[in-house]
Formats: structure tokens, C-alpha cells, sequence
């Protein structure tokens, strides 16, 4: 926005103090098969100009935590308790008028996919217009112009004519481009993206995030939701690792990255195939499948999946700070101590008889459907690994 | 099994054989219905001239973004889409000009795995069923004879005998995607076609389902076309890998060079693109690590670019490349470009 | 758009010449229907039928008497019933139109403003008690048949309480809307209710459904994040998005209805339509009078057809470029 430059933080963000500061959040829902948990107790902050990476796989609670923050989980089947403080102020208790008010004007929200996320009748301009006169008091005109300088400057060539158009005349990655455009509208201090470039190409990726970049270096904070390793790792300060509606591990990116203590985290970062570094015949995998919201166990919810489960396993972990970092959290009941030989230690028991037909003694129960006793596993070759042809 | 450490000695073992499957100038096209107001006629060119070879026992990549035509180019190989014009050969028989009886005694050897494993199974059949189906299409034996064969498929496949009475629904989508493959086992093919096979699975599924693809090619000895968008899984899975971009293959090259040296400008902005994990291994770098961010989008392929299709967004194009369309040609062994201006070799 | 027009155009005349040629076959192929002897009048003798055939033209072979029957209807225009010599067909197709449109275009009206605030009203209310409250209205109304509401209608309005509550209410019949509107109004108001009564109760069920769809799409979600009022997202994105559906449905039953398909109400209801004209004329198996209004009917349809594309594209951008 280059007539004005973005007052993006408020007065009375202080930077030591957070800007998102979520406490012990719960979400479940009533399912046909009995309740079931989404999120089990989700505790996170986010500080003023910051770029959170939130990972996990399908189920881990990461999508449908975001949501209840900004309220935005309507089913009257649902239940939200717990903390959303924003500023301040608890989300969770603002009657829904003043929720309005904060949601697109302080929150904004950009969802994964752009193909369906703007409504098809209306022009790109008239809905960033529509979100600009939502929350302030100006002309469609003056809206109406804010909307070209938005798209221009998320990108989009020849903005002038293009605001005219209708979202199926654009393409993918013009359409989210247009959707972040419309999240920009009212310079939130908060912007949380929710798989924003899962469904789009590789190369078109890499603009989108740069566009994500550009627009935390203009002050907004955010909060990027994604289950790709990769992404995380190029653009998040911090990274939350969620499993089973928990946290993980949560800290700076690089100690996350360069030094993670979950088991959960290792087999995340070991399972995906690289562009770059040894190729490997067969990957390292975590065993069976991610646990389901309705058969969370009581204990740590990775224990099935987990190689290193033991008695101690079976109470819930608590987030505890790594001994060399106090900004890195995991919860996980191995010693605190050396995690990088556990790793290495957690690799080496190969078992060269493992077959893709081999059962898994993991042996989730089979309750579900979900999950299976036999399938999905290839429990222990991880010593496959490491030596470059 | 016994696991190979690492691809080299897979290599070593795998031995790689005569050509099984060859493409030659292959093209699809589709005539897009006419605008009701213009009465302009317009014509897809979803593959468009592309030319491969398959060794036996090899893993061919196909990557590239959507749109490119990759998935199409899948569906000739196997006959499953009528090509608009060139020939496939498999196994030294042009499956092109076969039709009736005799296309279907071809078939059994080449199957495709589908993306969705959701949509691809159908959801009032049972597993056990669905693996039958081409069995019993094929007329392999007698009821219990069916049935020995797809209950041993379930066990190659990881799936337990208790599985085969239950309806898709019941399975999460990695075990959906065992079962679509213990489909295209029933027959004993030697090639197998898979369409993003992984891409709607999560993380840790995505690796037991590519291991499960490493294990039946050892056992197997099968060939695969490997079709995904990943560039990640394309390099774990493949030996050679062709690129493409709007229809055309822009280069086709060993896994090895390609992701270390790409030639064609496509190839290198496509992986440099790639968020790369930084883990603080020494290997996770890439040896370049400068991002080339293409401007622009994809451009539709009803309206191609003329001369070289990506001139429109290659950094380094000249008057010649809007001009001349390059054709694929080999540069070094083991590596062909379509590129007047290849970056390397 | 000028190929779009001649293109429908050209299609209009197609379907309709092909629906003339069947409905002309199809009425010399019906035994027993010997139009000749009908024109004779009883006890004509074999020489007065031979005249009256010839004179007719029905002694022609069929193509011939189809193109005389053609060019009487649509060139010189003066067709003529064979059932009340000396009654032409179009003078009475064109008396019976504006009785047709006034009773359609009003229970049009009616039911579109009916259906719309029912579908969406119970779209809005779900699960609340309101929602299958709504919903069951709708389909009593489905599940009246106009004949049979028709004349329960009559029976109370005109018998049972016409001395008492429904004194105002004027005999069945119709009142030109040039003559006197108060009385045309109060002539048509029972038909109105009672052909709109079906279709509200449809167009409610259906747009409730696809209310309920788009509620649940991820536009709606984006603007919830947006920060607009329920009611906005409701009404502005949500309905309007499921009025396309619903649109091209009512394009299609008023353009039947203003064929001639409103036949039951209008007969039930005394009113002189195109709709009882066809009945009138296939009970007398008039061919020409049941050839003229068959035209304009599925000329209607066809023409209700190009219609409803042409709105479609207004409501739909998508569809403009398709």
C-alpha cells in the first residue's frame, strides 16, 4: 500500500508481550460414534511481526484450532473452551458483534483452497470492497479503489482491469494471490493462512510465499498452517509441531529443525523424500496411522506410532523445556537429556525381516476403521538410511 | 526383502533391460466445445509430440505442474485414452492400432494406479471384490483360484485377510491406496502407470506407500511410469525422469543429473523452487541454492505460446526461442533437452 | 450474441415444425377420426362427404394437407375450428392468451416471493423447531392437487360460506384487466392461490436445500472471516448463489404454465385460457384449434428456454464465456 505505509501494529502491542496468546483451547465435537477431540488442550502464542509455523498431519487439530480462534467453527455440534487472547481481550467471550468486528479488520484468514473460497457471482473487486465497507466507513469508490491498489500489490498485473473480473476468470494462483489481497483489506496484525499453497504449483508457491514474506516484513504477524516440512522451514521464526490435537514440540525454527526432540518431529522430518542429499531405496516411515480424533488415547497420543514407547507412556506428557533452550518445548516422557543420540539409537534396532506385509505390532485398536493392524507399517528399517551411494 | 541401503546397490541388483515401453511422437488433443458467441473453435493440446522409451525394470519419473499434460500422457501409455496421433509401443506391440480382443489381451501387462484413491474404488464393492474384478475380466482361473490369488495380493500389499470383505469406506486412504494397487497386481503386469499415487496421503503414509512401490519392483521386477508433482518423490522413486511442461517433455534426464544439474531453465526455476527442509545436515543443500522465481503463470495450454512453450517465462529466452520450437535432442549420454540455450552439457 | 439469437431462433423453428408434423400425424393416425364427417355434421350422406372432403382439401394426399393446413394457419390466417364452422383459430388463441399470462404471471409472482422467503427462512432456521415447521407447509402444499384444492376452494368460497365470510368473492369467470382491474384482481385471486400453492411448496423444498449447500461452502466460511453480519452472508452470498438452480427451473415451469399447462386451474376456475381452449378442443378432437395452441405452446417453451439462458448468464458469470 504504497500511499500509506501500514500501521500494522497498534499502540498497544508491546513486543515482549504476545499478540495471539491462546490457553489450554478444547475443541470436540459430538459425532454419531460418541465425542470426539479435536484439540486436547492447545496452548500457543504469537508475538507482534512474527511468522509461526503450525504443523502436522490430517486430524492433528492444526486446521480446526485456527478456526475456533476466530470462532469460525458453527456447528452447533461443537464445543469450544479454553483462552483466545488476542490483545488482551479473550476472543472466546466477546458477544458476536464485537467478534465481527475483529475478525477480517484485526484477524484475517486465508484458507487452502482458492478455487472455491470467493463467492463465483461477484467480481474480485466487489468482494475486497465488501470487506473494506464491512469494517470502515468509506465510499464504494473509495473501497472500490483500495481494491486495485491491494491486487496490485499482492501482484497482479494490470490490477485496474482486472478488479472487474470474476474469480473463475482467474487462475489458482491468482486467486489466492486475490484472496490474500482481500485479507490485507484492513491491515490485520494478524494473518493466519491455512495451507495456503497446498493446492497450488510448485513455482506458484514460491511466489505466494514471498508474497507471505513481504507482507511480515510490513509488520503483520502470522500464522502459517502446513503439513509440508519444507515450507515451514524457508519461511516460520517459530514452528509448533501438533499431533493428536497437542503440541509436540514447539521453538524456534532452527532449533526445531536442526535439532528436534520428538519422536513425532523425527519421523516428520525423516519420512519426506528430499530434492537434495542421499536417495534412498526405502524411506524411514512412522509406523501405523495418525490417531483420530474419537480414540485419543489417555497418554501420550503418539505412544502407538511411537519406537521408543515405554510404561512411563501411558500418562499424559506435559510441554517441558528443552535443558539447552528455553524457548524449545516438547512433551515427550524420553530423558530430557541427550534426544540427538536417542534419534540416532531409535534408528539403529533395523530389522532386516520388516516387509510391507508385515504386521504391526504397534497394533492400534481396530475400532475405527482407521486403523489397521497389518497395513500401514513399515515398522523399523531406519538404519537403511544415511550412507550416500 | 533384503533392503538395499541406498539406490545405487538397488541399481546394481535391478537388472535393467530392453526397452518395454516406447512412445513415439505421441500427441492428445481435445477439441474444446466452440464459443456459443464467437464460434471459435479451439483445440487443446493436452501431450503433444512427446517421445520416451521405458527400460524393463525401470522407474520413469514424469513430473511437472498441472496442466502439463503429464496425467494425459499417462492414460496413452496405457491405452486408457485413444492418442490423437503417434504410436506407443509395449513390449514390441503397437497398442495404438489394437482394438477389441486383441487390445484386451494386452491389457493384463499394463496397469494404473489412479490418484484418488477415493474416487477410484468403488464404494459398493467389497476390497476383496474390487481386486477380483480384473481377474475374473481376464479369466485367471476357477471362484477359489481367484480367491487364493487375492488373498496372497493382500498380504503383498500389506492388508490383512480380514480386510477383504470391507467396503472402501472402511479404509483410511493409505490402505485405499494398497488396495487400488493390489488391483493393478491381480493381473501380473509388467508395467505399471501410476498417477500421483501419493500426493492425497499424509506425510508417514506417503513413505510406507512408496516403500511398498520399491518392495513389489524388487519382487516384481516391474517397470513403472511414476507421475507426481512432487519433486521430492519423483527423485526418491525414479531412475530417469522427463520433465514436462505444456504438453512436451523439456528434458529428460538420470535422476542424478537432473535434480544436480539441470539443462533446460524449466528444469532448474522448477527445482529451485522446492522449500527445502534445512536441517542442518550437510546433504540437505542442494549445491545451488539460488531461487529462481518464474514471473507469470502457466500459460493455458489452449493457447500455446508459439516456437518454445516456456519462452514466456524463461529467464534467459532470446528472438529465437518465441520463434523456433526446440526439439527434444540428447546432449550428453543419459540426458536429452529441448532448449536452444541448454544451461549445462 | 447475434449467433446466439439465431441460433435459438432457428432451433424455436425446428422444434417446432417437428411438433406440428407430429401432432398432425398423429391425429390422422387415430382411428375413428374421420374429420370430414364431423365437418358433414351427422347423417351426412357419402356425396356431401365427398364434397365437404374435397372442398377441405381432405382428399389430398397427407404432406399437401399438412402445408394447406400450415399455410391457413400461419400465412393467411384464417384457419378454421372444425368443430364451430366459421370460428377461426387464432382470434380465439389470441383471446385466450392475456387470461393465461394474467393468472401465470400472478401466481408467478406469488410463489417465487412465497418459495423464496420459505426456502430461505428455513435454511436460516435449521435446527431450529421453525425448519421442519416450514417444511411441512411446503409439502401439504406439494401434496394438494390444483384440481382437487380447486375445487375445494370453490366449494367453500361459492357454496358453503359464500352467504357468510367469502360474500366478496365474485363468481368463477374472468374480467379483462383493461376493463375493470379491481374486478379482475378479485376474479383471479382464488387461481393465483391455488396454482401457487404447489410451486411455492416446491421451490421452498428446493431452495432450502441449496440454501443449506451454500452455507456450508467455502465462500461462506471466507466471509464469516471477513468479519459480514450472518444476515449478509445469508442473503447476499449464500441466496444468491443457490437463485441460479432455482432460476432456470422457473424459467422452465412458466413457460410450460403460460402454454397452457395452468389447464387444470383454469378449468376448475372457469377462466377462458389456452389452457382450457386445448382441453375444449381435444375433447371435440379439433385438430386445427389443438394444432394452433400446441404451436404456440411449445413456442412458449422454447422461448421461455432462450430466456432462461439469457438469465442465467446475468446470475451466473461462469456461464457467460462457457
Amino acid at each position: 500500500m504504497p500511499d500509506q505505509p501500514l500501521p500494522l501494529q497498534e499502540p498497544s502491542d508491546q513486543p515482549d508481550q504476545p499478540l495471539l496468546d491462546v490457553r489450554d483451547l478444547r475443541v470436540s465435537f459430538r459425532t454419531r460414534t460418541g465425542p470426539a477431540t479435536a484439540v486436547d488442550g492447545l496452548s500457543l502464542s504469537v508475538a507482534p511481526g512474527e511468522i509461526l509455523g503450525v504443523v502436522g498431519e490430517s486430524g492433528s487439530g492444526k486446521s480446526v484450532s485456527m478456526l475456533a480462534v476466530l470462532r469460525l467453527l458453527t456447528s452447533p455440534n461443537v464445543t469450544v473452551t479454553g483462552q483466545v487472547l488476542f490483545r488482551g481481550r479473550d476472543l472466546l467471550a466477546l458477544t458476536d458483534k464485537e467478534m465481527r468486528a475483529v475478525r477480517g479488520r484485526e484477524i484475517a484468514m486465508v484458507f487452502q483452497d482458492p478455487m472455491t473460497a470467493l463467492t463465483p457471482v461477484y467480481t474480485v473487486g466487489w468482494q475486497i470492497a465488501e470487506q473494506i465497507r464491512a469494517h470502515e466507513p468509506v465510499s464504494r469508490k473509495e473501497a472500490h479503489a483500495r481494491a486495485v491498489t491491494l491486487l496490485s500489490d499482492v501482484g497482479i498485473p494490470d490490477a485496474a482491469s482486472r478488479v472487474k473480473a470474476y474469480p473463475h476468470e482467474f487462475s489458482g494462483g491468482m486467486r489466492q494471490r486475490a484472496v490474500i489481497a482481500m485479507a490485507l483489506a484492513c491491515r490485520p496484525a494478524l494473518l493466519i493462512a491455512d495451507e495456503p499453497t497446498t493446492a497450488l504449483d510448485v513455482t506458484i508457491q514460491a511466489q505466494i510465499l514471498d508474497l507471505m514474506r513481504d507482507l511480515n516484513a510490513r509488520g503483520s504477524a502470522v500464522v502459517l498452517i502446513t503439513h509440508d516440512m519444507g515450507v515451514v522451514s524457508e519461511i516460520a521464526h517459530r514452528v509448533l509441531v501438533m499431533y493428536g490435537g497437542r503440541v509436540a514440540e514447539q521453538g524456534p525454527r532452527r532449533a526445531v529443525f536442526h535439532s528436534p526432540r520428538h519422536p513425532y518431529t523425527w519421523g516428520l522430518l525423516d519420512s519426506v523424500p528430499r530434492v537434495g542429499g542421499p536417495r534412498l531405496r526405502r524411506l524411514p516411515t512412522i509406523a501405523g496411522t495418525p490417531v483420530s480424533p474419537d480414540s485419543l488415547p489417555d497418554g501420550c497420543a503418539f505412544a502407538p506410532r511411537c519406537r521408543l514407547r515405554h510404561e512411563g507412556c501411558e500418562e499424559r506428557p506435559e510441554l517441558a523445556a528443552s535443558p539447552d533452550d528455553a524457548a524449545h518445548h516438547d512433551a515427550c516422557r524420553l530423558p530430557a537429556g541427550d534426544r540427538a543420540a536417542l534419534r540416532l539409537g531409535a534408528r539403529a534396532p533395523a530389522d532386516e525381516t520388516a516387509t510391507a506385509g508385515e504386521p504391526d505390532p504397534s497394533g492400534e485398536a481396530d475400532q475405527s476403521g482407521e486403523t489397521d493392524p497389518s497395513g500401514e507399517t513399515d515398522p523399523v528399517d531406519e538404519a537403511d538410511r544415511e550412507m550416500a551411494p | 526383502m533384503t533392503a538395499h541401503n541406498t539406490v545405487a546397490d538397488a541399481e546394481a541388483t535391478r537388472p535393467l533391460g530392453d526397452v518395454l515401453l516406447r512412445a513415439t511422437d505421441v500427441s492428445k488433443h481435445y477439441a474444446l466445445r466452440s464459443d456459443e458467441f464467437t464460434r471459435r473453435r479451439k483445440v487443446l493440446r493436452a501431450v503433444d509430440g512427446v517421445s520416451l522409451e521405458v527400460r524393463r525394470g525401470e522407474t520413469l519419473g514424469v513430473v511437472g505442474e498441472s496442466g502439463c499434460g503429464k496425467s494425459t500422457l499417462g492414460r496413452c501409455l496405457v491405452r486408457l485414452t485413444d492418442v490423437t496421433g503417434g504410436r506407443v509401443e509395449f513390449d514390441g506391440q503397437d497398442i495404438t492400432a489394437l482394438s477389441g480382443r486383441r487390445l484386451r489381451r494386452v491389457r493384463p501387462g499394463m496397469q494404473f494406479v489412479f490418484q484418488d484413491p477415493h474416487a477410484s474404488l468403488n464404494p459398493r464393492r467389497r476390497a476383496g471384490d474390487i481386486v477380483a474384478e480384473p481377474l475374473l475380466i481376464h479369466g485367471c482361473g476357477d471362484a477359489a483360484a481367484v480367491r487364493r490369488r487375492v488373498a496372497e495380493l493382500f498380504d503383498v500389499v500389506g492388508l490383512a485377510a480380514a480386510h477383504l470383505d470391507r467396503y472402501p469406506h472402511e479404509f483410511s486412504g493409505g490402505q485405499r491406496q494398497r488396495i487400488g494397487i493390489a488391483r493393478a497386481l491381480a493381473t501380473d503386469p509388467k508395467l505399471i502407470v501410476a498417477d500421483e499415487p501419493v500426493s492425497a496421503l499424509d506425510v508417514s503414509i506417503q513413505a510406507q506407500v512408496l516403500n511398498l512401490f520399491a518392495d513389489l519392483q524388487d519382487e516384481f521386477a516391474l517397470t513403472y511410469v511414476f507421475i507426481a508433482h512432487d519433486l521430492g518423490v519423483v527423485r526418491h522413486v525414479s531412475d530417469r525422469i522427463a520433465v514436462m511442461y505444456l504438453g512436451e517433455i523439456v528434458e529428460l534426464a538420470d535422476t542424478e543429473g537432473l535434480y544436480e544439474n539441470p539443462a533446460h531453465p524449466y528444469t532448474q526455476a522448477l527445482m529451485s523452487a522446492v522449500p527445502e527442509i534445512d536441517d542442518g545436515s550437510d546433504g540437505s543443500g542442494r549445491p545451488s541454492r539460488e531461487r529462481i522465481v518464474l514471473t507469470g503463470e502457466v500459460p493455458n495450454p489452449a493457447a500455446k505460446p508459439t516456437g518454445c512453450p516456456f519462452h514466456t517465462r524463461c529467464p534467459y529466452a532470446r528472438d529465437r526461442c518465441a520463434e523456433e520450437r526446440p526439439h527434444l535432442t540428447a546432449t550428453v549420454p543419459g540426458r536429452s533437452v529441448a532448449c536452444h540455450y541448454p544451461l549445462t552439457g | 450474441m447475434l449467433y446466439f439469437a439465431v441460433r435459438r431462433l432457428v432451433s424455436a423453428l425446428l422444434v417446432m415444425f417437428a411438433i406440428s408434423v407430429l401432432v398432425f400425424l398423429i391425429f390422422f393416425a387415430t382411428p375413428g377420426v374421420d374429420p370430414a364427417a364431423r365437418i358433414a355434421g351427422r347423417n351426412a350422406d357419402q356425396v356431401t362427404l365427398a364434397q365437404v372432403r374435397h372442398s377441405f382439401g381432405l382428399d389430398r394426399p397427407l404432406p399437401v394437407r399438412y402445408l394447406l393446413m400450415m399455410r391457413h394457419l400461419l400465412v393467411d390466417r384464417d384457419l378454421e375450428s372444425f368443430v364451430n364452422r366459421g370460428s377461426r383459430v387464432i382470434p380465439q388463441i389470441v383471446q385466450a392468451v392475456p387470461v393465461t399470462l394474467s393468472l401465470v404471471v400472478g401466481a408467478a409472482v406469488l410463489w417465487m416471493a412465497v418459495g423464496i422467503l420459505m426456502g430461505t427462512a428455513a435454511a436460516a432456521l435449521r435446527g431450529t423447531a421453525a425448519d421442519p415447521v416450514i417444511m411441512l407447509v411446503g409439502v401439504i402444499g406439494v401434496s394438494l392437487p390444483a384440481y382437487w384444492l380447486g375445487e375445494v376452494v370453490n366449494l367453500i368460497t361459492q357454496k358453503q360460506l359464500h352467504d357468510t365470510v367469502f360474500s366478496w368473492v365474485p363468481p368463477p369467470g374472468y374480467v379483462g384487466l383493461g376493463r375493470d382491474p379491481a374486478q379482475w384482481a378479485l376474479h383471479m385471486l382464488f387461481p393465483w392461490l391455488t396454482l401457487s400453492l404447489l410451486y411455492a411448496g416446491i421451490y421452498a423444498r428446493l431452495l432450502r436445500g441449496e440454501v443449506v449447500t451454500a452455507m456450508n461452502e467455502d465462500y461462506v466460511r471466507t466471509a464469516r472471516a471477513k468479519g459480514l453480519s450472518e444476515r449478509r452472508i445469508l442473503i447476499r452470498h449464500a441466496l444468491r448463489c443457490s437463485l441460479i438452480p432455482i432460476v432456470s427451473l422457473f424459467g422452465l415451469d412458466f413457460g410450460a404454465l403460460v402454454g397452457g399447462a395452468a389447464l387444470l386451474t383454469e378449468v376448475v376456475f372457469g377462466l377462458p385460457g389456452v389452457g382450457k381452449l386445448t382441453y375444449d378442443a381435444l375433447q371435440n378432437l379439433d385438430l386445427p384449434v389443438i394444432m394452433g395452441t400446441v404451436l404456440y405452446a411449445a413456442f412458449f417453451v422454447v422461448l421461455a428456454n432462450a430466456l432462461v439462458d439469457v438469465l442465467y448468464a446475468r446470475l451466473d458469470p461462469r456461464a457467460r464465456h462457457a
